[in-house]
């Protein structure tokens, strides 16, 4: 079919042109719209009937009259240009160069929205990564093909764990690094820039293709932004073979973007203003990730969701925790001890943890030692309220050891440096040494076998 | 059925919900959409044109484009095939999708859910002579569908007359006819090993049955305190990451039912595979065959098309209904419901509905209550007595219990397995947290207890569950004033109910020993555990100190045991009874002997 201009604009609003008489486009194809100053913006058909049409447009609807706006209907998905070349550079949501380079020529050309993966030819993530960071790996740990968000609230060192993430992830006993793919939503200047010299200065830059839309961007292209990662990111992993971590930074300002969008649209809201469709749409993002049957490469998620007034409980992190493998939790109670990273572990969680450790993979203990140290920290917050009640003296001796064991814990094993990367091992015999200040019998998580090899207390 | 099709062009693409103009579409109708063939069903009417909602993104779709009306609605095959098979939410078979179209579901596929090509080794049913009166459920013959499941060919319902012909034992292939009936009015009907039925119509039944004996899961707090029926309904409320989708696979791997029917509705792509890849590995505790043998799957993850989810909780429970329909007893799972729910408020939502809770639609509850109706246990027309149990995972915004779906839900159900955050932080899982859950089976579930396993059952789970209140009363007054304000028996409740946690209820789904627990096995450990709480509340009152039998090793010991002997090794168990007893005696003596019992 030929492609169609249409100046037939009836409406703008909020993000969205309606266009009359425009029969036979196809629904979520590609727009290009010309401004009255011949200016070009990006859309895409998001209701196609045959008397109208709507039209998202990436970069919004500010500053359009409805007499001169050229509406040009590309008979193509929203696509990406994919190559080799794609590593080292910077894109917006589109897929368009924002690093002054030219854009990438490719035959390989992608529509952005993906489909599912057939769940009969994805194959089960089993194989730990090892993060360098002690929460993680020993009580949370990751592993190749997991999606595993990072829960935090605005001033908590989300950006900075994440990218210490980036610098120190690797395959136990392996040197292969990752490739990354960093997608930035309604990010401000500073934490897109700290990202870039991160990378730049850990040497990773290389292995790394941004795309960026900072906060001052247009928001309806956070729509389209994590779909054109992801995009990427699949090819990086299942055409090139290579691992990919995917950091999306920040999920509740892409929410806030689709919110904004359904409003316009007249959606019928389900929670806080939010679509009823908002866990579909998160899910088609977050499942994107995962292992595929005979390929090589896989592609591992870690979306940072920061917690609006640090509520779980809200639709973005609640949506998200539904869809990810788990979460891990950052608290400001923590941060504001001084304590990094701030991990909050018992809200945080990894499911796909079992069979990525034990004995063939980590160590043989390691399950039980995550699910021992889980028991004693929940009891020794039970005894922290208790104090914070009635005073640390009136508690027992138990209690008090209870107390002594929280302590060192938040601050030796949660507390690590942000260059300071354990190995599994010192991660484990850290944990070991915590334990065993208390008595044998006290351990009812861990085998005989396991006492008698690491138990270093004197009970 | 082409000369019922009819076909019409599509006018309005709005998401998964097209308009199009087709004249005399009925309700319920498929409707092929577009160049593509994109399925779909219509779901409201409106002079000539009529409302679809796909099964599939309509990405690429135009108006004007040809819309056909399949003029039936959308119906599942049943016949033999179906056993260890992996379908998505409107049953097309997803390995051979992914032979056909890769890694990536492409749109428009269109394969049958049954194998056409395979033979299956026919025996005909010997009580049946030509000139039998057969009917709708009537067993034909058997086909040996896994080394576990023998299928029943039944007759399809509505079907009744003469038998003419019955083929003779041999090789087969679904489609080929293996009966000849002759009708009332005289018209011949041939019968395959497999028919179809339309998913939003329950399957007929003779009559409905009380349950009568429970679904042993072989967990602990599940079958012991909570205990579910065989053709019973349940729901496992609970927040991200307390561990429903674990309570559900651990149900789906142990539990004594003869099939299995796990419903992945807008799941998680990977813990899907995780069933995918263990199952084929695990033995069956029963037959000690692989489980995948008595499995069927249907998997519609949450990046897949929202309709199909819609859909997939009724493809499950029909094929459910066609097992119990040959006698057999069928424990269908669905994770989640609230996902289904919310697959109902999106498409509600894009049809302008008027919302009434949270945005979900007016008829939510009369629509989660006709689901799990289709439970039950049934007098089947031709092979006995048959259940479907139907299990619900339930996933609360915000772990929030008072939300739309989860309390219309908990209106429905018999049995509440609950949840808490609290117990999966502390990683004391299963979750299932004893105050809020309940179930309305336990003493239709004691007289099985008190036949199989013992007479006592249903006292010690009451004193079990007395023991864990007083415990939670007594912890909100150490939360106020300190553990020092409890006298010793006071203290000794708290350590009792402690035993009841650690020992009993809580199991661990990945320890080999524990993941599965023999009814004799629950009942052992929770008796010796009374028993250690009553005889030591009796020292106590002879005046023994409390402290004494906190430092006893039979305690650390309780709560290890579960994961020392399998249910095999009974006998180790009841050493450990006998040691309990010496350890308490020894006490006993030793302050007999000082004589002067202590005044309390």
């Amino acid at each position: 079919m030929s492609i169609k201009e249409y100046r037939t604009v009836t409406q703008a609003r909020g993000g969205l042109l309606v266009v009359k008489d425009a029969p036979g486009v196809a629904f979520g194809d590609r727009v290009r719209i010309e401004d009255y100053s011949g200016g070009i913006r990006n859309g895409q058909v998001i209701r196609a009937a045959d008397d109208a049409v709507l039209i998202l447009v990436f970069e919004g609807t500010e500053d359009l009259d409805l007499e001169r706006t050229w509406v040009r209907f590309l008979d193509e998905p929203v696509e990406i240009a994919l190559s080799p070349e794609l590593l080292g550079r910077e894109f917006n949501g589109l897929g368009e160069p924002r690093d002054g380079r030219p854009p990438i020529l490719s035959n390989l050309r992608r529509p952005v929205a993906g489909s599912a993966i057939n769940p009969a030819a994805r194959t089960y993530p089993r194989e730990f990564i090892q993060t360098g960071i002690s929460t993680i790996d020993g009580l949370n740990s990751l592993v190749r093909g997991q999606k595993l968000p990072i829960f935090s609230g605005s001033g908590l060192p989300h950006n900075r764990l994440a990218a210490q993430i980036v610098r120190q992830a690797k395959l136990k006993d392996e040197d292969t690094s990752f490739s990354v793919v960093f997608a930035a939503m309604g990010v401000s200047y500073a934490d897109a820039k700290f990202f870039r010299d991160e990378f730049a200065s850990s040497g990773v830059l290389r292995n790394v293709v941004m795309f960026i839309n900072l906060a001052d961007d247009p928001p309806v292209e956070r729509l389209t932004l994590p779909r054109t990662a992801l995009t990427a990111a699949e090819y990086l992993a299942y055409d090139l073979d290579r691992h990919v971590l995917v950091v999306m930074t920040d999920m509740t300002y892409y929410a806030e973007a689709l919110r904004e969008v359904a409003t316009a649209k007249g959606d019928v809201p389900a929670r806080k203003g939010y679509p009823g469709y908002l866990y579909s749409d998160l899910a088609e993002i977050y499942e994107r990730c995962g292992r595929i049957h005979q390929r090589h490469g896989s592609i591992t998620m870690m979306p940072v969701v920061s917690m609006p007034s640090d509520d779980i409980t809200h639709p973005i992190p609640d949506l998200t925790g539904y869809i990810t493998e788990g979460q891990i939790v950052l608290s400001r109670e923590l941060h504001n001890q001084g304590i990094y990273p701030p991990v909050h572990i018992s809200p945080s969680l990894s499911r796909l943890m079992k069979d990525g450790i034990g004995k063939d993979d980590t160590r043989e203990d390691h399950p039980r030692v995550s699910a021992q140290i889980y028991a004693l920290y929940a009891r020794a917050q039970e005894t922290r309220n208790l104090a914070s009640i009635i005073g640390a003296d009136e508690l027992s001796e138990r209690d008090r050891r209870y107390l002594a064991f929280a302590d060192a814990f938040d601050t030796r094993f949660v507390g690590q440096g942000e260059s300071e990367d354990r190995s599994i091992e010192a991660t484990l015999n850290l944990a070991w040494e915590l334990m065993s200040s208390f008595p044998r019998d006290m351990l009812t998580r861990l085998k005989e076998t396991d006492l008698a090899k690491y138990y270093t207390g004197t009970d | 059925m082409t000369e019922l099709s009819r076909t019409g062009a599509i006018r309005d693409i709005n998401g998964p919900i097209v308009t199009v103009d087709l004249p005399g579409a009925r309700s319920g109708e498929q409707v092929k959409i577009g160049e593509l063939g994109l399925f779909g069903e219509v779901i409201s009417l409106a002079g000539t044109t009529a409302v679809v909602q796909t099964y599939e993104s309509t990405d690429g779709v135009r108006p004007g484009e040809i819309a056909v009306g399949l003029g039936f609605p959308l119906s599942v095959e049943l016949g033999p095939g179906l056993m260890g098979g992996i379908f998505d939410g409107v049953q097309r078979p997803l390995e051979k999708i992914a032979l056909q179209s890769g890694d990536y579901i492409r749109r428009g596929i269109s394969v049958p859910a049954l194998d056409r090509a395979r033979q299956w080794e026919f025996e005909p049913n010997e009580a049946l002579e030509p000139g039998a009166k057969v009917s709708g459920g009537l067993v034909l013959g058997t086909v040996q569908e896994t080394l576990t499941v023998k299928h029943r060919i039944l007759v399809p319902p509505g079907v009744a007359g003469e038998l003419e012909e019955l083929a003779p034992a041999g090789d087969y292939d679904i489609e080929a006819s293996i009966a000849r009936v002759r009708t009332a009015k005289g018209h011949i009907l041939k019968l395959s090993m497999y028919h179809r039925w339309p998913v939003r119509r329950p399957r007929p039944y003779l009559r409905r049955d009380d349950g009568i004996s429970p679904l042993i899961t072989g967990q602990r707090v599940i079958d012991t305190f909570f205990p579910q029926l065989k053709g019973g309904k349940g729901a496992v409320p609970g927040p991200f990451g307390a561990g429903k989708t674990v309570v559900q696979q651990q149900i789906a791997r142990w539990s004594n039912a003869d099939i299995v029917i796990y419903v992945g509705c807008g799941e998680r792509g990977n813990e899907l595979v995780d069933v995918l890849e263990s199952f084929p590995q695990l033995d069956d505790p029963y037959s000690g065959r692989k489980l995948m043998e008595r499995t069927l799957l249907v998997a519609n993850t949450s990046n897949m098309p929202v309709v199909a989810r819609e859909a997939s909780i009724y493809v499950g429970v029909t094929m459910a209904e066609y097992y119990r329909d040959m006698g057999y007893d069928v424990v269908m799972l669905a994770d989640s419901t609230s996902r289904w729910a919310e697959a109902l408020r999106e498409v509600s939502g894009r049809l302008g509905q008027m919302p009434v809770e949270e945005g979900y639609p007016a008829y939510l509850a009369s629509r989660l209550a006709a689901v799990y109706e289709r439970a039950g246990r049934v007098e089947t027309y031709g092979a006995g007595s048959g259940s479907v149990t139907l299990i619900g995972a339930v996933s609360p915004p915000g772990g929030d219990f008072s939300e739309p779906v989860t309390s219309h839900t908990k209106d429905i159900i018999e049995t509440f397995w609950a949840l808490s955050k609290e117990l999966a932080d502390a990683r004391h899982y299963p979750s299932i947290d004893w105050v809020t859950s309940f179930s309305g089976h336990v003493h239709t579930a004691a007289q099985w207890w008190h036949k199989e396993v013992d007479a006592n059952w249903e006292r010690r789970r009451t004193a079990a569950l007395a023991l864990l209140a007083r415990d939670a009363e007594l912890s909100r007054i150490v939360n106020l004033v300190g553990p020092e304000a409890l006298s010793d028996a006071q203290r000794w409740e708290l350590e009792g109910a402690s035993l009841i946690k650690e020992g009993v209820l809580q199991q661990s789904a990945l320890d080999d020993v524990d993941t599965f627990c023999s009814p004799q096995k629950q009942f052992a450990l929770l008796d010796i555990a009374i028993k250690i709480y009553t005889s030591g509340a009796e020292l106590i009152a002879i005046g023994v100190p409390v402290s004494e039998l906190q430092n006893l090793p039979i305690l650390a010991k309780m709560r290890r045991i579960k994961s020392m002997y399998t249910s095999d090794q009974m006998d180790q168990i009841q050493a450990f009874r006998a040691e309990v007893n010496s350890a308490m005696e020894e006490i006993r003596i030793e302050y007999a002997k000082q004589g002067e019992p202590a005044v309390s």
